[in-house]
Formats: C-alpha cells, structure tokens, sequence
C-alpha cells in the first residue's frame, strides 16, 4: 500500500503538519486553500485523466475513423457517411447483427428465469448456505476462453459427450458448428453457464431486502407460494431486473469470445459466418481486413443497437414490474 | 473485514426463521434442484481435469472416460514446452499485467471515492453521473480501432504497457468506492480529523482507508478475476509469442485442433490460479458482489 506515493498527482497537495495551528501568513492560507480547494480535483484527477484518454479520445475518434476509407495498400480517403450507407447494404454486416440478436434472444430468456428460480431456491432454509453459493458462483470465475474451450469439446461431432449422450437415446449425431441454430444453441449454454449463477445470487441478495412480513401477510390470506412468487417477490425485483437485464444487454451484444473459440480462435464465426457476431465483424474489418473505417463505423452501429436494446429493454421491464 | 455486513446478513434470517413459519423450509424439489445446479456448475470444471490428465486416444473413446487418468503432469509439461503457446510467458504475464492493474485501479478509485463521497466540490455531482453513464459505454469495441492506432503509432504493439494502460480506466471501481466510503465513513469522522487540523492526504491515510479497507480488498479480487480472463484486447494488441495466458490457450486452441488433451491442460492451468482465489477469498466475494447489488 505504500505505493500510494507515486500513484499520482495527488501528492502534490502538501501536507500542513498540524503544529503549524495558529501560525498566521499568507503562505498558510494559500496552503489550506490547496488542500480543500484543490485537493478533490487532485484526488479524482487520476481517474479522469485516463477517462480522458482512453474513454473520450478513442470514442471521438473512432467516429472519426469512420468517415474514413482505409485499404490495405495504405491509403487514405474522406469518404464521409460512405461507410455508413455500405454497412447498411452489406448483408455480411445484417448477418452478423442478426446472429447477434438471436444469440442474444436464445441466451438471455432462459437464463433470466433460470436465475430467478435459482435466487428462490437459495433464499430458503438450506444447510452448507455458504458452499452452496460459491458452488453456484463457481462458473463466473472460470473464464470464457476456458468455457468455450470444454463447450467446444463436449459439442464436438464425433467424440464429443453431447453427441455420445444423444446417441444413446437413438437421436443422430448433430453438427452442432456447421449449422446456424444448433451453434446459436451451443453458443447460448456457454453463455447461460457462465452467467446464471452471477444473476441468481445478484436476485438472492434483493431478495432478502424484500421484508418478511409481506410473504406471512400474503400467506395467511391463502396466496399460495407460487401466487407469492409471481405476486410479491417478481414485482419488488424490478429495480434489480433493470440491473441485470441491462448488464445482459450489453454483455449479449458484444459477444465475442465464446463463438470466437467455438471455431478455433477464427473470428469470421463458422464456414458461412452462421455465428459471427457484429463484435467479431469488427475485429475481422479492422485487424483482418485493415480496413479501419468500416470497423469503426460498425463500432458505432453496434453502440447504437446496445443503446436501442437497452431502451427496449428497460421499458419492457417496467411495464412487466408495474403491472399487478 | 468482519465489519463487512455479508455475515451478518446471513445469519440474521436464520435466527427470524427459527421461531418463524414453514413459508422458508426448503421442500425436496428444492434440494434437487440446487444439486443438479451444482453438479452443472462444477461439471465443466471437472470434465476439464479429466481430459487433461488423459491420452488423446482415450479423450476420443466411445463412450468417453469419466474419471481422471494419469497423465496430467506429463500433459502440462507439454504445454509449458510448446513452441507455439508460449505459455510460461503468457502465465507470467498476465500475472504482471492482472496485478498491476489491481493495485492501480484500487489506488485510483479509492482515491476518487473519497473525493466524491466524503469531500465537497464544484461539479462534483455532474462528474460522478459521467461516471455511470460511461459504465454503459461498450469501451472495448467502442474504442479499439483508435486505441489500436495510437498503440501503433507509440510502438507499443506486444509490449504489456499497451495491454495494462486501457485497464486502468475503471467506472465501476469508482462507483463501488464512493459508495463503499459513505457507508463505511461517517461523515463526523472526517469532520473531526479536519478540526484536528489534518490535512486532506492525512485524511484519506489515517480516517478513510483503514474504513474502507474490505470495500478495497472487493474491488481488488474482482478486478484480478477480470484482467486475468480478459480476451479481446490482448488478443488484438499482443503478439503471439508474447501472450496473456488466455491468448496463449487460444494460441494452442487454434493450432492443435485435435489434440484435446494439450488444450485441455493448457486451459486447466490457466483457470487454476482463480479457482485457487475464489476458494481462499470465496466469503468476500459473494458478500461483496450481494452488498453492491443491494445498492446499484
């Protein structure tokens, strides 16, 4: 913790030893207005300075990338909204968008009620309360790059335990990687698998901010447990809803590294791109194409489609909270 | 760290429903549940162990083996040969890397949750909403092409500055901080130390951060599991031959597509040090992640 030293420019505001009390000069007033005056724009200017430089600059200009038409030779020309409208009219942009949203649908619905259902479970009376959650938490901390890696494997065609399962309830061998929907749905469990757990305990903590009283009320009125749930519990979870929902947004809508490992670490998602996501579109315009100014321009379409998203999201939850 | 409101949170209601009713009894299906849940949980993880201590032979057995074989230390020695993955590099690295940007974050949203919660200034309230509203912000995709470029332009491509500098821009740290320190610093303390004649730094040495300690050692656990599993941008700014272990194992993934069992160990390894983490701070963790649940 001694490193607090070096870690910014905060050290510059001086440190007036307390046996200077009641020692009057100008030099004194001027120090203590540094140190209230200036001390909270010195202490938070560290965060700021890097919000500066690698928040607000790449924002800015990766808007101003996009007005840009880079090609692989090097050369450089205004092309104004051009990328715009080509991304628009490009059906390998929509394909991705489309992959996107779908993974997004199929992953997202499931593991919100999976995790509601979860966070009741684990608010009951259960013993081992403390191993049952981390064992629920377990998959937050393995990372993706390794879930995809063991999904990968247990989806494969000819060896893979999802197959051998299948197989053994006389259902034929799926290709999970060659066609569009059975790689959203692979894709989707990796997801679901990694993220449930996280949503449930998030769910379990507001909960228990819900006050007892309200289940007991309920109960002796003769609401059954499943009345409570959807009558009491659901609708005291909305903020919490929003929360999550929103995290899920934009954590479904920047997808990248589950479907990139699912083909071998290839960002162009699969032989006909079936599951590239508009993440993986641009990685694969900017670092594979060289062409920057597409990429950037599909950064800031896909920003748009979060914000969107977002805002359908939200309002969908509030309606679906209101209502009684 | 027993101050921190998780355990007491968790024993309160058991005392409640002592004398309460039956509404909290877990019923069977319940218990079911929750082991299937676990079984699921864990089951990856296992599975992963499995492989990585097998012969690629009986990896592709019908029907596949479920129990660990033999070769587990001859498999990670493999993977820490290879001439493709340079993996000890990558493990070393992302060692480097995840601990640097631990310490830097925790320094720097310490130092602005103090600010924001505990100080008073001009605009103040306007830069902390900035604050949430770039948590929203994509960053990774939003900001990569430039940051790409201007990595490029400073030649930093493959050295571990252009990986550790982006990380340090945190949102959520500060968020986390600033409510951390309202609760766990009242506002008379500070007011009291300011009598005394203590100096702001003072403050922030001597009041604030023996207060907001557990709220530190939250922040820190979670941003190393984040830096530590992060792909993307090291992905695009490192080179292979000088990887984070994640890029390492994707390295290995993409070249030896078969060759499951040297995956698998290279990925095992790489999972270790968290689990390793998540076992030994598992209480914090979940506390913390409930506590700023209750409050985002």
């Amino acid at each position: 913790m001694s490193l607090h030293v070096d870690s910014g420019p905060s050290t510059r505001a001086p440190v007036p030893p307390s046996r200077r009390h009641g020692r009057p000069g100008t030099g004194r007033t001027f120090l203590s207005w540094l140190d209230l005056k200036a001390a909270p724009y010195l202490l938070i200017s560290p965060y700021y300075l890097l919000f500066l430089l690698f928040g607000i600059f790449p924002l800015g200009f990766t808007l101003w990338y996009s007005l840009y038409d880079y090609d692989l030779a090097g050369t450089v020309k205004w092309t104004g909204l051009g990328n715009y409208s080509a991304l628009l009219a490009d059906s390998a942009f929509w394909n991705a968008v489309v992959n996107t949203l779908g993974m997004f649908v199929i992953a997202t619905v499931p593991q919100i009620l999976l995790a509601l259902l979860l966070a009741n479970a684990l608010n009951k009376r259960i013993r081992g309360r403390l191993f049952v959650r981390l064992g629920v938490l377990l998959p937050l901390v393995t990372s993706v790059v390794a879930v995809a890696v063991v999904f990968t494997q247990l989806y494969g065609r000819d060896w893979g335990l999802f197959n051998w399962i299948l197989g053994s309830v006389g259902i034929d061998p799926v290709d999970w990687k060659a066609e569009r929907l059975p790689s959203w749905l692979a894709i989707s469990t990796m997801i679901d698998w990694r993220w449930t757990g996280y949503n449930a305990i998030i769910f379990l903590a507001a909960m228990q901010t819900i006050p007892k009283d309200l289940y007991e009320a309920a109960a002796i009125d003769g609401a059954s447990r499943r009345r409570q749930f959807w009558q009491i519990t659901i609708p005291m979870l909305r903020p919490t809803m929003i929360f999550v929902v929103l995290n899920s947004t934009i954590g479904g809508l920047t997808l990248f590294a589950e479907p990139t490992t699912f083909y071998g670490g290839n960002v162009h998602g699969g032989s006909n791109s079936q599951f590239q996501t508009v993440s993986m579109f641009i990685v694969e315009q900017g670092f594979r194409e060289f062409d920057y100014g597409y990429a950037a321009g599909a950064a800031w379409l896909l920003f748009i489609m979060i914000l969107i998203g977002s805002l359908i999201n939200f309002l969908l939850i509030r309606r679906i909270g209101g209502k009684k | 760290m027993t101050t921190l409101s998780a355990p007491a949170e968790t024993r309160r209601p058991r005392a409640k429903w002592a004398g309460g009713s039956d509404l909290w009894k877990a019923t069977p299906l319940t218990r079911i549940a929750l082991i299937v849940t676990i079984v699921i949980s864990a089951f990856p993880l296992y599975w992963m162990v499995v492989i990585a201590s097998r012969s690629n032979r009986e990896a592709t057995d019908i029907p596949p083996p479920f129990l660990p074989g033999g070769n587990l230390g001859q498999n990670i020695q493999r993977v820490l040969t290879n001439e493709d993955a340079h993996y000890l590099a990558g493990l070393t690295n992302s060692v480097i890397i995840a601990s640097t940007v631990t310490i830097s974050v925790v320094l720097i949203s310490t130092f602005a949750g103090f600010a924001f919660a505990r100080l008073r200034f001009k605009g103040g309230r306007i830069l902390l909403l900035l604050v949430l509203v770039t948590m929203m912000v994509p960053l990774q995709q939003m900001g990569m092409v430039p940051l790409y470029r201007m990595m490029v332009s400073l030649e930093w491509i493959g050295t571990l500055k252009a990986v550790i500098l982006p990380y340090l821009l945190n949102g959520f740290g500060v968020f986390l901080m600033t409510q951390y320190t309202e609760q766990a610093v009242p506002n008379e303390l500070v007011e009291a130390a300011r009598v005394d004649g203590a100096s702001t730094l003072r403050i922030w040495w001597n009041v604030i951060l023996p207060a907001v300690r557990p709220g530190m050692a939250v922040l820190g656990i979670n941003t190393f599991m984040l830096t530590w599993n992060d792909f993307l941008w090291p992905l695009i700014v490192l080179t292979p031959d000088n990887p984070t272990v994640q890029v390492a194992v994707n390295s290995l993934n993409a070249k030896y597509g078969t060759d499951y069992v040297l995956i698998f160990s290279g990925t095992a390894l790489s999972v270790l040090p968290l689990i390793i983490v998540f076992v030994v701070f598992g209480r914090q963790i979940i506390g913390g992640l409930m506590e700023g649940a209750v409050k985002a």
